[in-house]
């Protein structure tokens, strides 16, 4: 009889080894001290906050580096005035090309298309119904009334300023216009140089309403600098070591 | 060699049982991956709408011109950016709907009393003009819009899928319960008889063989002092495996799926319909964390999906464990959170916020990158998150241990193509370990600084 206890001791056990492995729970920490960490941790709850909610707006006002202000506002009249008057001022280069594309497989194409005709996964599946072709006559779609609709959004599309810097905007929007000529059958356009794309940075940035633009040019060029100090620095270093 | 005694099949009996219970546990597992399978085969059907030629117009082409071009903003039945649009023809004249139609802004700015009151009751949205529609094409969207709402066929087919679906889920339990409790009868059983039968033995005088008495076995054993001393040396062994195994798990989340507030499926978004992962978590391009969507982003899309295709579209992500209803229930308490209201198509403007549980989750000491690993190195998601795409619940795919970062640095070559800053140092390093291509670990991605400062 004690040998029948003991096996059934091990069954016991045997079955909660099997059952208590709790996958909703973390495991077991030792010294937790770095894992639970003092500071807030991103997107952490705590009772100091409103809805405590850690994750929050920035101060009303606040201005992130290099933000520029846009100046056409939300309504059918700053549409159209964006959609005549606003221009794409990033050079059209094959790298800006390129990464837009890049860019808008990623967010654009999933709806209007690889082509830009407006069959994506999401129209090829019937999810999201309507989803005009770049080259359509009754939109007649400009450089300026593609950037406010990614800035804005318009009726069912939402705006993408969340997710894509102001740059990263203006490159999509150089292959979406690439997009609208393939569909029309237009001739490509030239690519301009990288170099008389700086050339023509340079003209512009004698202009003061650039300023900021130059500033961020002048911050890159800090950037850069400092980064091969750095490399030089290390490489030294890998020298005297060897 | 004596014959074992008969008396231990109690034992062996209930050593079986625990035989079974394991592999039991493992059958289950088995059973339903092969159920959601056959799930997923099943859920191809055919669209059962019938084209209805309805007053002069042919509703197929409408259908195709409807979902091309008005369906962004206008549904059928239900409103949208747009009013809904069944039963439009009795509202309004043709001849006024194909001036609208064809330049809507026009009418409005020619002070049409309709028409501005139609523009002023949907907060001034413009309608875009569509000058290349003949009438002819705007009668065969007519003739599909104008078309009556189907009746939910499938209706009666989804309850009973739910049912059958937690119906089996509950009979594999039910199963297992009773093959336990037949099991555990059959041991009571025997014992009763083992019992009885000796009872009787002893009533009618037979004599049971009586074995004689033994050396018990450990005794044996104990005197045998080399079966000892490897014995003790395997239990050692053994038992600094079985220790080392443990500690080393410790801190260790791998395998952690969390139930989260919204039934969130990545096996919809990432597989089914193919959103790349970038889309939502946009800041793993450019920052350092991979950042959880805002429900922004999912407004984007769920502005006009408010709800999941039934089982009979051949599009639909319904499965027998998830129902169609399931499934609307989440989206609804999206909608809840960003106070979206789908009647008026606007924000009420109170939100609550969805509080997400985190899964992965890197201690303070370790220093880890998101751009770095995705935009300079392009490694994909699923490297280190698993075939996201595949999961319906997600989980912490990878270990996330030292070990296994090490590990990968050691085996990846860092992608030099188009890099410029990789160059100079590309060129250094290849000479000084004569190779073609480095791998991470040779750029200096093992020095204990480069993750923990």
């Amino acid at each position: 009889m004690k040998r029948l206890f003991n096996i059934g001791l091990l069954l016991v056990s045997a079955s909660l080894a099997v059952g208590c492995f709790n996958k909703d729970d973390r495991n077991y920490q030792y010294f937790p001290n770095m894992y639970e960490s003092v500071g807030y941790e991103a997107y952490g709850s705590y009772e100091t906050f409103e809805n405590s909610q850690e994750a929050k707006l920035p101060v009303e006002g606040t201005i992130p580096r290099g933000w520029k202000p846009y100046g056409y506002e939300d309504s059918n009249d700053g549409y159209q005035n964006a959609k005549a008057n606003l221009s794409n001022p990033l050079p059209y280069t094959e790298d800006n090309v390129n990464e837009g594309k890049a860019l808008y497989t990623i967010y654009c194409a999933i709806c209007h298309g690889d082509k830009g005709d407006g069959k994506g996964t999401l129209s090829q599946r019937e999810k999201i119904l309507g989803i005009p072709a770049y080259n359509d006559a009754g939109r007649a779609i400009t450089e300026g009334s593609v950037y406010h609709v990614m800035y804005y959004g318009l009726n069912t599309m939402g705006s993408y300023a969340a997710q894509i810097s102001e740059k990263e905007r203006w490159q999509i929007n150089h292959y979406v216009m690439d997009l609208k000529r393939q569909l029309n059958g237009d001739p490509k356009r030239e690519f301009v140089s990288e170099e008389e794309a700086e050339l023509n940075t340079l003209v512009e940035n004698t202009d003061a309403t650039e300023e900021m633009s130059a500033e961020e040019h002048r911050e890159d060029n800090h950037a850069a600098e400092t980064h091969e100090e750095e490399t030089t620095e290390g490489e030294q270093e890998n020298t005297e070591v060897n | 060699m004596e014959k074992v005694n008969t008396r231990h099949s109690i034992s062996r009996i209930l050593l079986l049982l625990l035989v079974v219970l394991f592999s039991f546990s493992q059958n289950l597992i088995a059973q339903e991956e092969a159920a959601s399978a056959e799930q997923e085969q099943s859920a191809e059907g055919g669209d059962q709408e019938a084209a209805v030629a309805a007053t002069g117009g042919d509703a197929a082409a409408g259908k195709e011109l409807f979902n091309s071009l008005c369906a962004s903003c206008h549904k059928r039945y239900k409103r949208s950016t747009g009013p809904a649009l069944n039963g439009v023809t009795d509202r309004r004249e043709t001849d006024w709907l194909y001036r609208w139609i064809k330049n809507s802004q026009a009418m409005i700015a020619e002070g049409d009393p309709e028409a501005v009151a139609i523009y002023e009751e949907f907060n001034q949205t413009a309608m875009t003009p569509f000058p290349q529609l003949s009438n002819e094409d705007i009668d065969n969207i007519l003739a599909y819009v104008e078309q009556p709402k189907p009746e939910p066929q499938a209706q009666a087919q989804i309850p009973g899928d739910g049912g059958k679906s937690s119906g089996s889920g509950v009979s594999n339990d039910i199963i297992l319960g009773v093959l336990a409790f037949v099991l555990l009868l059959l041991i009571v059983v025997l014992v009763l008889v083992n019992k009885t039968l000796n009872r009787f033995a002893t009533a009618s005088g037979v004599e049971l063989p009586v074995t004689e008495k033994r050396k018990p076995i450990w005794k044996a054993f104990v005197e045998n002092q080399f079966l000892v001393l490897v014995t003790s040396v395997f239990l050692l062994l053994a038992g600094g495996y079985f220790a080392y195994g443990y500690l080393m798990q410790v801190g260790v989340d791998q395998g952690y799926q969390p139930v989260q507030p919204i039934h969130y499926s990545h096996r919809i978004h990432a597989g089914d319909n193919e959103i790349d992962c970038k889309y939502c978590h946009s800041s793993a391009r450019v920052s350092k964390t991979s950042g959880i969507p805002s429900l922004n982003v999912c407004m984007n899309c769920h502005k006009s999906i408010s709800e999941v295709a039934d089982a009979s579209n051949p599009n639909s992500s319904v499965t027998e464990e998830y129902s169609k209803e399931f499934y609307d229930g989440e989206i609804q308490k999206l909608y809840e959170a960003t106070g979206w209201d789908p009647a008026t198509q606007s924000y009420t403007g109170e939100t609550k916020p969805v509080k997400w549980v985190r899964i992965h989750n890197l201690p303070d000491f370790a220093y880890f990158n998101h751009s770095q690993h995705v935009s300079v190195a392009g490694v994909a998601c699923q490297e280190c998150h698993g075939p996201v795409e595949e999961m319906e619940v997600m989980y912490q795919y990878s270990p996330l241990t030292m070990g296994w970062c090490i590990n990968c640095h050691r085996e990846t070559n860092v992608k030099m193509e188009g890099n410029e800053y990789y160059e100079k140092i590309h060129d250094e390093l290849s000479k000084k370990y004569g190779v073609e291509t480095l791998t991470a670990a040779q750029m200096g991605a093992l020095e204990c600084g480069k993750c923990h400062y």
